[in-house]
């Protein structure tokens, strides 16, 4: 019950949140208020999935043989206890940004972010590849009025990208796979060990990892990124939370469960499209983050960060290796932590200074120190330098490279993080040491203090999470 | 006793009432008879289908006439299938039609258009529950020659020239059906469909039998606007009144598709159609192309009914293509999507219709901002868009599943490729809809547009409710189209 009460709470909450337009203050206390709720729900799970308790509820049968049912098992766990978590932080970074912003439609946007989240959750305690294709359907939908928000003829433009591009590879290849996959095993149950073994060829094995690759298009393997600068025309709360951690990752994440759960490492590791498709990953890696390089445009730099940044989850999860798992799981919550810090501060210095170009950027640590102190600890953790959180994953999955005796990877890797420091720090080091224009256009100050504490609470996570990732640890080897 | 008689009583009731609304003067009246004759032909509509579904087949003597002299009325799970589309579509448009046609309609052509609608709904359920060829042929003219009247009615005078277009087409079909029949009679010496495909097997081998299902299947098929068949289509959707685009659409080439199964399966049967006379390859290149070509030209056009129309051709595409695979499970995933598209495009036509009585128009260049003034209108089509493009929870999706995992069964993997990129091109032009009502800065005259009638509203909605419903929990219709699928190409089920 818990778990329905999970997906379920966020999808309601949006008839409390139109039923108080009128009244901005009670209308935000619904939205924080299931948001900490949804937390303590999930958390409530926790314990239980720790030892071994796999919580299970079936709902629907559209089609024989299809249910639309729930099973919570730790990788879902980590990424529900992610989402949620981050979806609190967000909801009051949200108010200080809409507020001072003055956004219109704030209760649509209230309204669509809840929705997107219980989305979330239906991925994320998905008890079967079908529950989780309708739930990634919905959360495209769902996100798309909220990256369209502005109603502008950008936000058009970028909104179809968002759709094309997000729609089209489901409909084309997930579903395909899906259906194919259901035609040759007649399950679609996420089974630890997979269920591909035995009932296919290698040859099409790989073609069906091929569509599962390309086809979860929210994991942005090139060449169906494109939609990820392009949603870049949201609001900086909606890039955060979104497309830094529920959008995103919700494609990683599905990468990750299809390759445990339907196909199963040991066989995946036998694929010979596997390795194929590694270096399709290498190159999204390296090539996002040259092109992160040329971006003046801040949320486009970081939007083209997290396109290179996804990829190391998919290298994880194609390095099929114990290790590489959990590299690619750890990942998920490292990164996205970091990445949504960095988005937070961007908002933020749009809030205080409308400036989005990171050229105009130049003295900024001096007038907003706590907002670029939390930029300059985030972007070191997407580095992946100690003492923060990024060390870890990076760690495991180089370890993971070398496991799988991927040398080519490792060095795909090291080279990914020096590109890192290359197109991230430059951002801090102009803001502390780079010399104000002689007419600033205003006398700029902080953010709002909502948005502040929010991204000073996420870039302390960060650190935090250098010195205490057993949590994370611990419901990752449980997949192994 | 009246049970007994249902399968005349379906098609006779709307037969008798419908010089009566041509006498009552007042259009009120002749509304609420038809409306009244409507809901009772759902209403044995349902009770057929519950006999169906516990007895079997029902097979009824007219006249008490014995079968090979008098005329047989025979009604498998396919054809009770079918008369449910039909009538619930029927039920559900008479309260919508009310105000629509009130609007589109001049007040003494009123009694003309109910005339006809019930004469056009008696011809196409007696297409369906008649076991006689010939039969078959009077009640495909009574629909037709109905259908060419409600299509003239249109609001503009390129409404002629569509009804104009669709009577020389629609004549050159029926002829070739009849030519078909006769030379079927000539052949086998009777026009009882059984009694046909008993004898044919004897005769099948021969020059005349094979002209006949040459003639017959081309005749069909301009009847159910198969591609490259289709042109008289897309001009009578457009230019008729709302609620016959929307009739129509849900049921007139539905029941060419059911004609055509009709002749494939139970006439000629299977082996002749499909192993001897090859007639699947073609069907399947034909769909192919439709599906593709239509969805294609449906991208650029303006006005949003002739898009749909041409979407329906593209979508007939869908349910040939099930069709032409000729197994169990393709046949049954062409029915559902038979089921599905009456519908999803009743559903969409319905919503333009609301459209049409608010602005006065269904062109994308007029409906900016229109999300705004008519809201409930917009989510329709917008909920009716995504089932047509096959999101999952929706009917559109259940169809496209099966009919993905037929052609997957088979082997047919690029058929399944093709089916997933129309759906694309339908993503495409439905969206043209959607960023014109919801992005688009409302035009000067926008602000004076208000939401439609909750008497359109309701029956669109309600369709818009069975694709969710179906969306949810298809066992139901799933099981009835695999049962209509089997009794139709005739093996056990499973």
């Amino acid at each position: 019950m818990t778990v329905l009460a999970c997906v379920a709470l966020p999808l309601l909450a949006p008839a409390l949140i139109t039923a108080l337009q009128r009244r901005p203050n009670p209308r935000e206390a619904v939205t924080l208020l299931t948001s900490g709720c949804l937390l303590l729900l999930v958390y409530s799970l926790h314990d239980d999935v720790l030892q071994g308790a796999r919580p299970a509820i079936d709902l629907l049968e559209p089609l024989p043989g299809l249910t639309i049912g729930f099973e919570v098992e730790p990788l879902g766990m980590l990424f529900a206890l992610l989402a949620s978590f981050l979806w609190m932080v967000t909801s009051v970074y949200s108010i200080g940004y809409l507020r001072s912003h003055h956004e219109w439609r704030q209760t649509s946007f209230y309204s669509y972010f809840a929705v997107a989240i219980g989305s979330t959750m239906g991925i994320a305690f998905a008890g079967n590849l079908f529950t989780l294709f309708i739930f990634y359907e919905l959360l495209t939908l769902s996100t798309y009025p909220l990256v369209t928000h502005a109603g502008n003829d950008a936000a058009r433009e970028g909104g179809r990208m968002y759709l094309g591009y997000l729609l089209g590879t489901s409909v084309m290849l997930l579903l395909l796979a899906l259906i194919w996959t259901w035609s040759l095993t007649g399950t679609l149950d996420f089974r630890s060990g997979g269920i591909l073994e035995g009932a296919v060829t290698p040859g099409i094995a790989g073609m069906l990892l091929i569509l599962f690759v390309f086809g979860i298009g929210k994991a942005a393997v090139m060449p169906f990124h494109l939609w990820l600068p392009a949603a870049m025309v949201a609001p900086t709360p909606v890039s955060a939370l979104l497309h830094a951690v529920a959008v995103v990752k919700a494609g990683v994440f599905t990468l990750l469960k299809v390759a445990i759960y339907i196909f199963g490492i040991d066989y995946l590791a036998e694929i010979p499209a596997t390795e194929w498709l590694m270096y399709v990953a290498a190159a999204t890696i390296l090539l996002a983050a040259i092109v992160a390089l040329r971006q003046d445009n801040l949320k486009l730099r970081l939007a083209w960060s997290t396109i290179s940044h996804l990829s190391y989850v998919v290298l994880g999860a194609l390095l099929a290796t114990p290790l590489g798992i959990v590299g690619g799981g750890m990942h998920i919550v490292m990164h996205a932590f970091a990445k949504i810090t960095l988005f937070f501060c961007a908002g933020a210095i749009l809030v205080a200074t409308h400036k989005t170009r990171i050229s105009e950027m130049d003295g900024l640590g001096r007038r907003m120190p706590l907002t670029m102190a939390a930029f300059l600890v985030a972007s070191l953790s997407i580095i992946g330098l100690p003492p923060l959180g990024g060390f870890w994953s990076k760690w495991f999955l180089a370890l993971g490279t070398l496991d799988a005796q991927q040398q080519v990877m490792f060095f795909v890797l090291l080279i990914g993080s020096i590109l890192n420091v290359v197109y991230l720090l430059p951002i801090s080091m102009r803001a502390f040491f780079g010399r104000e224009a002689a007419h600033p256009a205003s006398a700029a100050q902080e953010a709002p203090p909502a948005c502040v504490a929010a991204l000073v609470l996420t870039a302390t996570a960060c650190v935090l999470l250098f010195f205490f990732p057993e949590p994370v640890y611990r419901l990752l080897q449980l997949l192994l | 006793m009246l049970l007994s008689n249902l399968p005349a009583l379906q098609v006779v009731i709307p037969l008798v009432s419908a010089p009566v609304c041509l006498l009552l003067r007042n259009p009120r009246h002749a509304w609420a008879c038809a409306l009244i004759i409507s809901w009772l032909v759902l209403a044995m509509a349902l009770l057929l289908l519950q006999q169906v579904y516990t007895l079997g087949t029902i097979s009824y003597a007219i006249g008490a006439w014995a079968t090979p002299w008098g005329i047989e009325y025979r009604i498998d799970m396919a054809g009770a299938l079918m008369i449910l589309i039909i009538a619930t579509v029927g039920a559900v448009m008479m309260p919508y039609a009310w105000r629509s046609i009130q609007h589109e309609l001049h007040k003494k052509h009123t009694g003309v258009y109910y005339t006809c609608y019930l004469l056009c709904l008696t011809g196409l359920l007696g297409i369906v529950v008649t076991g006689d060829a010939f039969n078959l042929f009077v009640f495909l003219e009574i629909s037709s020659l109905s259908s060419y009247v409600l299509i003239s009615l249109g609001p503009t005078r390129r409404a002629l020239t569509a009804a104009y277009q669709y009577l020389v087409m629609g004549t050159i079909g029926a002829t070739f059906i009849l030519i078909g029949i006769g030379l079927l009679y000539m052949m086998t010496g009777t026009l009882n469909m059984l009694d046909i495909s008993q004898r044919l097997p004897e005769v099948a081998d021969t020059r005349t039998i094979r002209v006949a299902f040459a003639f017959v299947t081309v005749g069909v098929s301009i009847k159910l606007a198969l591609f490259p068949l289709h042109i008289w289509l897309p001009n009578a959707y457009t230019f008729a009144p709302s609620v016959v685009s929307a009739f129509m659409a849900a049921t007139a080439t539905k029941v060419g598709v059911y004609v055509l199964l009709r002749f494939f399966f139970t006439l000629f049967g299977l082996q002749f159609s499909f192993n001897a006379m090859h007639v699947g390859e073609i069907l399947m290149l034909l769909a192919v192309a439709a599906l593709l070509i239509a969805s294609l030209v449906a991208i650029f056009q303006d006005n949003v009914k002739r898009m749909l129309a041409y979407s329906s051709v593209a979508q007939i595409g869908y349910i040939i293509l099930g069709i032409s695979l000729a197994t169990t499970a393709g046949v049954s995933a062409g029915m559902l999507h038979l089921f599905n598209h009456a519908m999803i495009k009743g559903a969409l036509f319905m919503a333009m219709g609301c459209i049409f009585l608010r602005l006065g128009s269904v062109e994308i260049h007029n409906m900016h901002g229109l999300a705004r003034q008519m809201p409930w209108t917009m989510a329709a089509f917008v909920a009716g868009g995504l089932s047509l493009i096959g999101l999952p929870l929706t009917a559109g999706f259940i169809s496209k599943w099966y009919l993905v995992n037929a052609a997957l069964t088979d082997g047919y993997w690029p058929l399944a490729v093709l089916i997933l990129v129309s759906s694309l091109l339908a993503l495409i032009y439905i969206w043209r809809v959607v960023e014109a009502a919801y992005f688009h800065a409302p035009g000067a005259a926008m602000h004076r547009v208000r939401e439609a009638p909750a008497s359109m509203l309701i029956p669109t909605w309600l369709l818009i409710g069975v694709n969710l419903y179906v969306g949810l929990d298809a066992g139901l219709i799933t099981n009835i189209a695999q049962q209509g699928a089997a009794s139709l190409i005739g093996q056990a089920l499973q």
